[in-house]
């Protein structure tokens, strides 16, 4: 599906002003026309990968991409291998419990070591906030988040934004409440940072304990009440609940959990009847999410979400190699 | 070895009136003294202020270059490292700052600081020990330390605490508030800091003890010290020029040089710090110097240590609280060196005859700037990287011998 809003990327004139970032830290320093570039690039991905027999394109070939994940991560990390693989570079995965890092040498060194192998584009999942950019400040490639502690997940902002305009033609105007665990994710802040940028109206719906503070001057509203948050909405976004915040400390249990916030079909009603159901996975199925909805590909996106993960980190990882690459116009 | 007697001649004493000064056998014998011995050194200030050295109550480490560079003749040396609770220790401590600073540790209130048994206060005392502290932390158990605070007034020592309610606080290395919120990072709610305030006040009014709370940092804790003072409650309190002059903004792009205990609060805040400085409710500036190297800074925000090395740039950001009219150049000095020296009980920080005659020459308009990277700690993490600032320390004497 497509609508007036998406223009094709090659609309855009060329040179940096398109894109005018070294590095991908956040959705935080980007602009809403630096969004939708990224958008619309990730659309000529989505085409490709769904092309059949070969789905490659080489223009990443004879980079070196390495794929450092300093916590324990699946999908991401495939994702982002796919991602690179298909445009041709070379992929190498480094995982935390393989390298010297238990060791107890520095993320810094670690940065540096990174550095001194000539990557020419580096994917980093760290569980500190910040250790994203504080490798950034350090190495002279490209760094792409792919996660870093609660701070930021800047590549799961933009394939749920990706998502929503493909399926409801628009991701401006809408009203999008974002329910769960929201003080320690990151693909919550993520979210919200884009998702109000793009001109949306945002909602969180949360217990009180896992509501982060200030939520106001991040230009979104609060809800305590699931049906309250839901009620009216266009997309209802799913956060995955951590085993251990339900032990008590943040919550009294699971069972209760789904009882006051799990999304089921009754609760779904409140939302508007075509109100699309995301979740950035992995699921908890019967806790935060009810397996009928999950299941349900009139409601549920998250298998679309998995594939327009892959375009647009192709998209991100063309975008932030430009210049290396020489491409005319990006330096 | 005797020393030649000094006379400073046309300095601005305190940034005030112009006058000379004469020390004799390491203490200040006169002010515009009509008899001037023979053989005096003369040492004329050319209209420098005079005053009395810097006495840092509550710094981390003992760094002489960077105490020589800011002005701070004396340095009372928190419990924390070691830890300082016995009296061995309190003696080897008292001698790390010899010949040309004095240092006076303070007493760990418990055992270990672990905050569950009364350390030896007596025998430290005895060891030079001037003042008591519980450390970096609180002593969580409310029964601890009302021992502490009475067994340690039964000697004459003033309590110093450090402000947080540890259940608020735990795993928390930021203010709640926007900041924090944007860089998801944990934190905690201001009101932590009053909390732990409100619980001493009630200790200090069963058992009539002097406390001294190292560092209060939010209005709430403010308002809460200046009634007890107002009830006449043996209770004083300090802070360090970062909660003066910085607000949470500071830790943006994760700064790890502004990740202090308790952490940057809301630009509100900051502002009640400083009408708090100004109407007296705070009795002590410190520096609260902490020097961090990289291996303990350069790290994600919420793996770093807290701290900062702020020796070099007290003096200076004192200077500031005068410039934009906070305080006047005498109870600037009050904060600086007399008010601590009468906490802890030394013959100094006044420019008063009998005194020991520590003293610093300052140019108040000498501009510099804060770099990191050249600084006299020996780390160089502050806050302050990047601004630039007036004034400096520029001749320093302990007891009358010159160090500067």
């Amino acid at each position: 599906m497509t609508s007036s809003t998406i223009r094709p990327a090659s609309d855009y004139p060329p040179g940096g002003d398109a894109f005018r970032h070294r590095h991908l830290t956040g959705i935080a320093p980007l602009t809403p026309w630096e969004i939708s570039y990224v958008l619309d690039a990730a659309e000529e991905w989505v085409d490709l990968n769904r092309s059949g027999a070969a789905k490659h394109d080489d223009r990443l070939a004879g980079l070196t991409i390495i794929n450092a994940f300093f916590e324990n991560s699946t999908r991401t990390l495939l994702s982002f291998e796919i991602a690179g693989k298909r445009l041709g570079a070379d992929v190498v995965n480094m995982h935390a419990g393989q390298s010297s890092v238990k060791k107890g040498e520095t993320l810094i060194d670690t940065a540096m070591t990174l550095n001194a192998m000539r990557a020419d584009a580096i994917v980093i999942r760290h569980a500190a906030s910040g250790a994203v950019q504080l490798i950034a400040d350090k190495v002279d490639c490209p760094v792409l988040n792919a996660g870093d502690g609660r701070h930021e997940h800047p590549t799961q902002a933009l394939l749920d934004a990706l998502t929503i305009r493909r399926r409801l033609g628009k991701v401006e105007g809408l009203t999008i409440a974002i329910c769960g665990d929201v003080l320690h994710s990151r693909v919550a802040r993520s979210n919200i940072l884009a998702l109000t940028l793009l001109g949306n109206e945002v909602r969180v719906v949360a217990p009180p304990t896992l509501t982060p503070p200030a939520m106001e001057r991040m230009h979104v509203t609060t809800f305590t009440d699931m049906d309250e948050g839901l009620k009216d909405a266009d997309v209802v976004m799913m956060l995955r609940l951590q085993n251990e915040r339900m032990d008590g400390a943040y919550l009294p249990s699971a069972r209760e959990y789904h009882a006051l916030y799990g999304l089921t079909p009754k609760r779904l009603e409140k939302a508007k009847p075509d109100a699309i159901v995301m979740h950035p996975g992995p699921m908890n199925r019967g806790v935060e999410i009810d397996s009928s909805i999950a299941d349900d590909p009139a409601r549920s996106t998250i298998t679309e979400q998995v594939e327009m993960g892959v375009a647009v980190r192709m998209a991100c990882l063309d975008i932030l190699t430009r210049r290396k690459r020489g491409v005319p116009g990006w330096n | 070895m005797e020393l030649n007697p000094l006379l400073v001649t046309g300095a601005r004493l305190l940034g005030g009136d112009t006058a000379s000064l004469l020390v004799e056998h390491g203490r200040i014998a006169a002010l515009n003294p009509v008899r001037i011995p023979e053989g005096a050194e003369t040492v004329d200030a050319h209209g420098q202020w005079l005053a009395p050295g810097i006495i840092d109550l509550g710094v981390f480490a003992t760094d002489k270059p960077a105490f020589h560079f800011g002005g701070i003749t004396r340095a009372a040396l928190m419990p924390d490292s070691g830890p300082l609770d016995g009296a061995g220790l309190v003696e080897r401590a008292a001698k790390g700052g010899k010949p040309d600073l004095w240092v006076h540790p303070l007493a760990a209130a418990t055992k270990g600081l672990d905050g569950k048994e009364l350390a030896e206060i007596g025998l430290m005392k005895q060891a030079g020990a001037r003042a008591v502290a519980t450390g970096r932390a609180r002593i969580a158990d409310a029964g601890v330390m009302r021992r502490v605070l009475a067994y340690a007034a039964s000697l004459g020592l003033t309590v110093i605490a450090h402000a947080e309610d540890e259940g608020l606080t735990q795993g928390a290395v930021a203010t709640d508030g926007e900041m924090a919120t944007r860089l998801g990072l944990a934190s905690a709610p201001s009101i932590a800091e009053a909390m732990a305030i409100a619980r001493d006040l009630c200790l200090v009014e069963e058992t009539d003890a002097p406390l001294h709370f190292r560092q209060v940092t939010t209005a709430r804790g403010l308002d809460l010290v200046r009634a007890a003072k107002a009830r006449g409650l043996p209770v004083t309190c300090g802070i360090t020029p970062a909660h003066l002059f910085l607000s949470d903004t500071a830790i943006g792009d994760f700064r790890t040089f502004a990740r202090l205990s308790p952490p940057l609060r809301s630009e509100d805040d900051r502002h009640a710090c400083l009408a708090a400085v100004a109407d007296g409710t705070i009795d002590v500036l410190a520096s609260g110097h902490d020097p961090r190297g990289p291996e303990d800074k350069r790290l994600p925000f919420a793996e770093a240590l807290p701290g900062m090395a702020g020796a070099e740039t007290l003096l200076a950001m004192g200077l500031q609280l005068v410039r934009d009219g906070h305080v006047t150049p005498a109870r600037l000095f009050d904060l600086l060196a007399a008010n601590p020296a009468r906490l802890l009980g030394l013959p100094a920080g006044r420019l008063e005859a009998g005194l020991d005659a520590d003293l610093i020459l300052i140019d108040d308009g000498t501009p510099w700037k804060v770099d990191a990277k050249k600084m006299a700690a020996w780390a160089g993490n502050t806050p302050f990287d990047g601004m630039p600032v007036q004034g400096r320390a520029t001749m320093m004497w302990k007891g009358g011998q010159r160090i500067r």
